[in-house]
Formats: C-alpha cells, structure tokens, sequence
C-alpha cells in the first residue's frame, strides 16, 4: 500500500517542441495510499503509457515517479513491489491455480506454510478454493483473469495493484460481477488501485476519483459526480455521459446572450461571462416548456425515442442539434412541434477555449 | 532484458554464426584459386586471386547448363506444386468430406517415404512414358514430397482466415473464382510465399532423384558437379566455385522472403 | 478452425482432385511396382516367379541390414540430441527485431537451401587434412584426424555436417514459436520476480511446444531418409562404418540390381518410419495431453 506522486512528461523523441511529441504532456498528480484510481479515455490517450510509467516497465523521459516519497522512476517493477494485471489473463499454464498463485512467494522463498495459508485466503477471496488443484489452462478468461489477479495480490506487501483494461476480453455478463469483486478487494485489502479502461462505466463504478485523458494530456481529476456535473474541459463533458453533454457556442456582453443569432435572456442572478463562450448542458438536466422563459432557446423537435428507462428527445435549435432526457413518465413533445429548451440554468457550464469558466 | 544476458546470448550466437559460415568461407576462398594452389599451399585467403574458375563456369555449356535446368525444373515444379495444393488445401480447410481425414494423413505419409524408395520405380515408370531425361519428369518426381508440403502449409494459413469471409463474398454475389483470386488469395499470400519457398527449397537441393532420372538434356547442376573427377585429378577449384554458385539463388530467395520466414515456419498453426 | 463447425460437402472432392492426380500419379504407380517387385524372382524380363514373402523373410535376416538398422537409429538418436537444444539455444539467442534479426536470419538459414551434395562436398574439403579448414588446424593441432580412415572420426564428422546443416530448421521453427509470446507474459514474470530459467520453463517452452513437435518428427524422419550428404562425404564408409539405410537400400537396387529382395526392403523401411513417426507422434501428444484435453474448457 504506497501513496504515489507522479511529476513527469514522456515524449517519444529527445527534444519535444510540440504537443504531438509527447505521449503525456507534463503532468502533477498525486494518488492516495489505499485509493482506487480509474484512468479514463479514448484509445491512445496516454493512459497505458502512464499506467507502464507507474509500474516500471516504462521509463518517463523526464520527471519523477516516488511511492511513498522515495524516488522509484529508475527501479524495477519488483524493486517497487507492483503488481499488473494485463488485458489479456496472463498465467503460467502448465502450473495448477495454486502454483500459479504461489509463484510469486516462491520467487521470494517465503517459506512454504506461509505461502499455503495466504495461497488459501487468497483463492478465498476469489471464490477460486475449489479450484486450486485444476491446472490453471483449462479454466475460462474470467477466471484466468481471477489468477492473473490473485498473484498480484498474494503478496502481502504489495504496494499497488496496476490494471491495464483488464476485462477486455471478459464475456459481457461475467464483467459486473469481476467489477464487483474488485470494489470487494479493494474495500477488504486497502489496497492502492489504479485501473486503465475506455470504458466510463466500468470507470465511475470503479473508481474514487478518475483521472480523464486525452491526448497525452490529463484533462481532469475528480469523482464521478465532480466530473459530471462540471466537467472541466469540453472533451470531459462529451466523454462522460451517455449521450455526453450538449455544446451551444455563445457570443455574450453587456448583459446579453447570443447564441448562432438568437437572443437568449439571461434569468435573474445567474452571472454569465463576458465574450465567446460555449455553454455545456447535460441531456439530463436539459428542461423543455412549450412557453418561452427566462433563459430558454427555441427549438425544433426532431424525434422521439423511447428508450425503456427514459426517452430522448433531439431538438434541432438554430442549427445545433440538442439533446434532452425525459422520464418515461412524461409528455413528451410532438415531432416538429416548436419548444423553448432552458439552455441557461443552475446546471449550464460556460466554456472559454475549451476549459471550464463558469 | 538486462545486459548480462544479452552479452551471454550474442556471444554463443556470434559463435554458432562462425561455426555456420567457415566451412561456407573455406569453399568460396578456394573457388578464387587455381588447382594448383590448393594443391601446392595452405592459406585462409587466395595468394594468387583468380576469376578463372567462375569464368570456366560461365562460358562452358556443360556447366552453365546445369544450372539452367535446376531452375527450371524446379520453378516448373514450384508452380504446379502450389497450383494443385490451393484448391486441396481449401477443401480441406473448409469442408468435410467422405475420407477427408484419412486423405490429408495419407499426403502427409508420401512426405515420410525415402526418395530411394522410389528409384527404381521412377526410372521405369519416366523411362516407359518416354520421358527420361526431361524437365518435366524431375518436376513431377518431386511433386510427390512437394505437394503433400504445400496442402500441409496453406491449410494452416487458410485456417486463420474467418469463414465470415467467405460467406460475405458469397453473398455478394462473388463466384468461386472470383472469389478466390481476388479477395482470398492475398488475404493468404505469406501462405503462399511460404509454401513456394519450401517447394523450391526441397526441389533445389534434392539429388538422388533428380540425378536418376537425367543423362544429358535436363542435366542439374548437382548431377554435374558429382562428376569432376578428371585425368588430372579432382578439379577442387572449378568444383568450389560451382558450389559456391549453387548457394545464390538461396541466398536470394531467404532474403525476399526473410520476413515470412519467422512468421510462416509457424505455418500458421502456431 | 474448430472441426466440429465445417459443413459437409462431397463437392469438395473436386477440389482435391489435382492433388489426387498428382500424388497417385508419383506415389502410387511406383509403389504398385514395388509391391510387385517384391514378391517375385525376376529372373530376366520374361522370367518372373511368384514368391510370396520370400524375400521380405530373407531381408529380415540379412546381417547387413541389421547392421545398417543399428546404425541408423544411432545416428538418429544423436541427431535429434544434438540438434534440438542447440537449436532452441540458438532461437532464443536470434534477436527479434530490426535489421539484425534480418541479417542473423539470412545467415543461419543459408545452410538450408544448399543442395545436398555442395554441402557433402562442403565438408569432404573441410575435413581433408591437405586443403581443408577444418582436417588442416586438426592435423596441425596434433590429433590424427582422418574421416576416410578412422570409423570414428568419420563418425562424428558426419554427424557434425548433418547439425551443421540442420539445426538451423529447428531453431528458425522454435524462432518462430518464440515470436507469438506476448510481451505481456515475459512483463507479468518481471512483477512476479522469476528467475530467467523461469522464465525458459514455465513460459517460453510451453508455447514452443506445439513447434518443437514439428522439429522433432522432421528431424528424425529426415535423419533416418538420409542418403546424398553422408554418401558424398564418406561414400559409407571406411567399410560401412556410415553406411546408413538409404544408402543400403539404393546399393541393393541400382548396385546390385536385387530388385526382388530391393522392393521388398523399400517396403518394410517405409513401415518402419511410419511405426517410430506414429509412436513418436503419440508418446509427445502424451506428454502434453492434460493441457490439450482442457484447452476447450
């Protein structure tokens, strides 16, 4: 269990001038002992290369990487005592489960009575007791996954646990119960877990706190509802989110709101911005009357789906299309009909240059 | 990997690489001398440097010939080899069928056959159909270790190729040679590198039959160079030389396909 | 592909028509003639008497073929003990990547594609004590080295050029094999603090293993076909001291023109590999069953 610090950049080439040289724009971060950690975004958004960063397959080009305030960006993987669990379950097939989860102790000549009760607790916690004398090949990816995982975590002094989209190749309805069984270890071991995916599900059901990337860059770091309801940057507020949030560019001053031409009155106390802006509106805080208001913008319906859970409705408004959630339950508007969609509220994000103002 | 390892490992390979070139080395340092050189004195480098023998080579028809008629009769049995084993391949690959396996087994056997097996049977069956001495019958000698090779190869590689694909093209109103030229053939080309390599590996360097079923007209390279032995003695020179010309063409066919080779020695079944 | 999802389709026989043709043509025909041949005294062209399993009993209690047998199982054996660690020690040596692997590649399969008798010849020069390399230094270092005149010598002079000439093929196929581990595994034996002869035994030969087989059955069958290399070098001799089965069996029949008790020994040779390729085939599919058994789990 380590808390770790990270104060580094990596570039693929030795003298980096621009963005694109980096694989991770400098960065400062810092993840609490114990925390459980995801790492979110698109494919090649420099997730992997700081989760190899961290546990030392990769070195940074330049800065730090310290586990528990001593300098580890030179050491090894076992000099850090890190474990990794990989995308794919990566086991040593012609050994039993319990050989495969001893393993690691063996390497450390930990003595054998010591290595079968934790081997135990282990295969325990895993739910994988019955199974420790099966040869580890023949059982399905979940469960190789399960030993994959499992030898990272039988050695009790392990600092961090380093998950690179490990249920990648995992049948869709085995995934939850994986997840699950992760926030279970997590809560049982304490452990610091640091957890690279794609996918935001798997990551704010994860996670604490998720680190959203892209591009080399660490756009923002908070919890789930942090980064839900203000996103700090424009591409957090699209990632997050299913559908991600509704962009309207702005133009505003000396009081008044244009958006693409239109006149858009400000509601009583809300403080706007001055200059070009983007306002950020999430689907689900979208709120639709058939009247005009305070803050409201008018729009076109264009469809209705029902969803089952909800209903999306995508309105076409001065040549933006919006979208908005209504529940079941709710009226929803006819194609084509004209309605006035509350663009300004207590949830509207302004945007200057991508970054989060207001 | 660490240092220590890799320091280890590039001397027992830089080893092996010396042990693997010398003999090659000795051959072609004595191909740039003269009979009377090799004979009279001992040394690692020619004293006397000499094209002559090379020369000899390619201005005497009976040598030169020699190695005009491997290469045909090989690039003929090279081609035939992987015409037939497509189609086989793909049956094999694709469908099953009454025999199937017991047939693909039974190919694999005729790879496990001593050519000297079949001397005798071969030289009176070419001999009958008139066809001693000849190109073709070398390349048909060989189609029996060949062929087997090839269906074994490209079936592994065919494997690897998602029935979807087929299906997709069936559907989109693909023949089934269309469809095989144009759209499976080059998703199976390093297949098809591999396999011809193989076929003109074994077809190259096989002697035995080759020489049995020659005299004069198909006469390979090999056959020739069994033969140097004159009133003067045996012509070492001339003789390194021709072995050293022998080695080209190999030389050139690993580098095209130098790349296939780490991945197709898997035969795609790995 | 799993066999179990391939459609049925006797068309497909037309497929493998060409093949047929071609195989039948080269395997078959010769090898009706040899059964023929087999079981009769040829007398002359006119003259042909049924003998049944005549010869097939005289070949089975020919001193010389046992002699012959015995050799080559030797050399077989040492063969494959040779060659198959040197060659996996050589795979795992071969860099992986880049223009050196290129390059080391070239230069160890070149061996590979020289024909037979160039190599036979390669090594006749080599090991002669007045032009050779290799026969030279020995000479000059003191040891009375002669492959034409000492049983040993030429012994192990015969088995030097066959690993010389073929453990290439092993270590390009075990090259091979190593290639399709992912890096991920040699990363998870880091974290787990393996040893590197760890690392050798629970990773890298257990995905070899498949390849390996290969290897093996290649080698031993070729080993044990083997006739232009060791004729060229050593002719079979001094005596028959490498005089192996192919090399018995071609003297028999263009030599002595025994065509009878020729075709009849062409026949049970034929057995014979097949029987060691099968049992040796099943003993390594054997030794590796459990993991295969549970692959599908």
């Amino acid at each position: 269990m380590a808390q770790i610090e990270l104060d580094l950049a990596h570039a693929y080439k030795p003298n980096p001038q621009v963005e694109t040289d980096y694989a991770l724009l400098p960065l400062k971060m810092s993840f609490r002992d114990g925390g459980a950690y995801a790492l979110l975004g698109p494919s090649g958004c420099g997730k992997t290369t700081m989760l190899n960063i961290m546990s030392g397959l990769v070195v940074p080009s330049q800065g730090t990487v310290k586990f528990d305030g001593v300098d580890v960006t030179r050491s090894s993987p076992q000099e850090r005592n890190i474990a990794q669990v990989f995308q794919f379950p990566v086991i040593y097939d012609t050994m039993t489960v319990a050989q495969n989860l001893a393993f690691p102790l063996k390497n450390r000549q930990v003595p054998a009575d010591q290595i079968r009760k934790r081997v135990g607790q282990i295969a325990e916690m895993l739910d994988m007791s019955h199974q420790l004398d099966m040869r580890a090949a023949g059982l399905s990816a979940d469960q190789k996954q399960k030993i994959s995982l499992g030898r990272g975590l039988v050695r009790s002094d392990v600092s961090a646990v380093l998950f690179d989209e490990p249920l990648t190749v995992i049948d869709p309805h085995l995934k939850w119960q994986l997840r699950r069984k992760l926030k279970q270890i997590h809560h049982e071991l304490k452990l610091t877990l640091i957890y690279v995916t794609h996918d935001q599900v798997e990551a704010l059901t994860f996670a604490d706190e998720v680190v959203v990337m892209t591009r080399g860059k660490a756009v923002q770091v908070g919890s789930a509802e942090a980064l839900f309801e203000r996103p700090a940057h424009t591409f957090v507020g699209h990632f997050i989110g299913s559908p991600g949030m509704n962009f309207l560019p702005a133009q505003a001053g000396g009081g008044v709101l244009t958006v693409q031409g239109q006149a858009v009155q400000v509601p009583q106390g809300l403080a706007v911005p001055e200059g070009a802006l983007k306002l950020g509106i999430r689907p689900e805080y979208l709120q639709v009357s058939a009247v005009a208001e305070p803050g409201t913008l008018a729009a076109v319906v264009r469809q209705v789906q029902d969803v089952g859970t909800y209903q999306m409705v995508t309105c076409d408004a001065v040549g933006v299309v919006l979208k908005l959630r209504l529940t079941p339950q709710a009226q929803a508007p006819q194609v084509g009909a004209q309605v006035f969609l509350h663009v300004l509220g207590p949830h509207t994000c302004f945007y200057k240059n991508e970054e989060l103002v207001a | 990997m660490h240092d220590q390892r890799f320091h280890k490992r590039s001397i027992f390979l830089a080893a092996y690489i010396i042990f693997a070139l010398l003999p090659i080395y000795w051959m072609v340092n004595m191909s740039f001398k003269t009979n009377e050189e090799i004979l009279s004195s001992f040394s690692l480098w020619p004293q006397h440097f000499t094209w002559g023998n090379y020369l000899t080579i390619f201005t005497d028809p009976s040598w030169y010939s020699g190695y005009i008629n491997s290469l045909i009769y090989v690039a003929i049995n090279t081609v035939i080899s992987v015409s037939v084993a497509l189609p086989a391949a793909y049956a094999f690959s694709r469908y099953r069928f009454l025999g199937d396996k017991h047939i693909f087994f039974w190919l694999l056997t005729n790879r496990m056959t001593p050519p000297a097996v079949f001397l005798l049977p071969f030289f009176q069956l070419y001999t009958t159909l008139g066809l001693m001495d000849t190109h073709i019958a070398v390349a048909m000698a060989h189609l029996l270790f060949n062929v087997p090779l090839a269906v074994w190869i490209l079936e592994g590689f065919m494997s690897g190729i998602p029935r979807e694909i087929d299906e997709t093209a069936y559907i989109d109103g693909y023949s089934f040679p269309r469809f095989f030229v144009m759209i499976f053939l080059p998703l199976i080309k390093a297949g098809v590198g591999v396999a011809a390599f193989f076929c003109f590996m074994f077809s190259w360097v096989e002697l035995l039959l080759a020489r049995t079923l020659t005299s004069v007209n198909a006469k390979p390279i090999v056959a020739t160079m069994t033969r140097t032995v004159s009133a003067s003695g045996m012509d070492w020179a001339t003789l390194a030389a021709a072995g050293v010309l022998t080695i080209v063409p190999g030389a050139i066919v690993i580098w095209f396909v130098r790349h296939y080779i780490a991945k197709g020695f898997a035969m795609g079944r790995v | 592909m799993n066999p179990t999802e391939k459609p049925v389709n006797q068309k497909a026989w037309w497929l493998v028509l060409p093949v047929l043709l071609c195989v039948a043509f080269s395997a078959i025909l010769p090898l009706m003639t040899v059964v023929n041949y087999s079981v009769q005294d040829i007398i002359s062209p006119e003259r042909r008497v049924f003998v049944g399993t005549e010869w097939f009993a005289a070949v089975m209690r020919d001193e010389e073929l046992h002699g012959a047998l015995w050799r080559q199982l030797q050399f077989s054996l040492a063969v494959l003990a040779v060659e198959i660690p040197l060659g996996i020690a050589l795979a795992l040596s071969m860099p992986a990547q880049g223009w050196k692997s290129s390059a080391v590649l070239v230069l160890v399969a070149l061996s590979l594609l020289i024909p037979w008798n160039v190599v036979g010849t390669i090594w006749q020069i080599y090991g002669r004590a007045d032009i050779g390399l290799l026969g030279h230094t020995l000479q000059a270092l003191g040891f009375d080295y002669s492959y034409t005149g000492d049983p040993v010598h030429a012994w192990f002079t015969v088995l030097i050029m066959d690993v010389w000439h073929w453990t290439p093929l092993v270590a390009l196929l075990a090259f091979a094999g190593l290639r399709s581990i992912p890096d991920a595994y040699y990363q998870a034996a880091r974290i787990d603090g393996a040893s590197k002869f760890a690392v050798f035994r629970y990773i890298q030969l257990p995905k070899m293993r498949e390849v390996l087989m290969i290897a093996v059955l290649l080698r031993f069958m070729d080993s044990f076909m083997i006739y232009t290399e060791p004729f060229v070098l050593t002719g079979g001799g001094p005596g028959t001291a490498t005089t192996f089965l192919s090399q018995y069996l071609t003297q028999k029949a263009v030599g002595q023109f025994d065509l009878g008790p020729a075709a009849a020994f062409s026949l049970i040779y034929f057995l014979i590999i097949l029987l060691l390729c099968f049992v040796l085939y099943n003993w390594m599919q054997s030794l590796g069953t459990a993991h295969k058994e549970h692959a599908h789990a």
